[in-house]
């Protein structure tokens, strides 16, 4: 039986670990906002496989908690975010002539 | 029985973890913006929710088992509510790629 708990904290850890990896180099706010609730579901996934391992209750809680945090953060940054739609700015003033369109 | 019980719920959480890892993939390796929150918001509401079912399994008759409950809840209600958001501001900043898409439906819809 250890062996299933140790398996799925392996396999938390590396989807902790890879999203973490979109959630530093997605290149808009959308893409790290959609790695950041990844985040969120695994973390929670993670408190919850604890919960079962060690029959430990107090955890529980954090859970609800989470999940009502992640939603209230990802509705405010998709709503108060500032747009990137520079990135094809930046790309321009990267030409020769340096000017802007 | 009570170890029947254990195992299942072993199980429900091994599988759980295996579609939280999944949808960790598809977020990192999906090209645009909507294919990674279509990898992200299925299996991570699925895998989430199998995963606490394995967890009220292994605490049952516990009344904190609510709180698992609760949780599933409130996960089920607000996964559709934040892709739809996240949806509708890549769709109108263009973040997808057209070659991906095999129906666009909101081609023709005045765009605000």
């Amino acid at each position: 039986m250890n062996t299933v708990w140790v398996i799925s904290a392996v396999m938390l850890g590396a989807a902790i670990v890879i999203t973490m990896f979109r959630l530093l180099a997605g290149p808009g706010t959308l893409d790290r906002l959609v790695a950041l609730d990844t985040f969120v579901a695994v973390t929670m996934c993670a408190i919850g496989t604890w919960a079962a391992y060690s029959l430990d209750t107090t955890v529980t809680y954090s859970l609800t908690a989470l999940a009502l945090i992640s939603f209230v953060g990802s509705v405010s940054v998709a709503r108060f975010r500032v747009r990137d739609n520079d990135l094809s700015r930046v790309r321009d003033t990267d030409r020769a002539d340096g000017e802007p369109q | 029985m009570s170890g029947v019980l254990d195992v299942v719920a072993g199980i429900l959480v091994l599988a759980g973890s295996t579609l939280a890892l999944t949808a960790a993939i598809g977020v990192v390796r999906f090209p645009d913006t909507l294919s990674r929150m279509h990898a992200a918001t299925k299996p991570q509401v699925l895998g989430l929710l199998l995963v606490l079912a394995g967890a009220a399994l292994r605490l049952r008759g516990h009344p904190d088992v609510g709180m698992l409950i609760l949780a599933g809840l409130f996960t089920l209600i607000t996964a559709p509510v934040v892709a739809n958001r996240v949806g509708q501001l890549a769709y109108r900043e263009q973040s997808f790629r057209d070659d991906l898409l095999t129906k666009d439906d909101m081609a023709d819809r005045p765009q605000d």
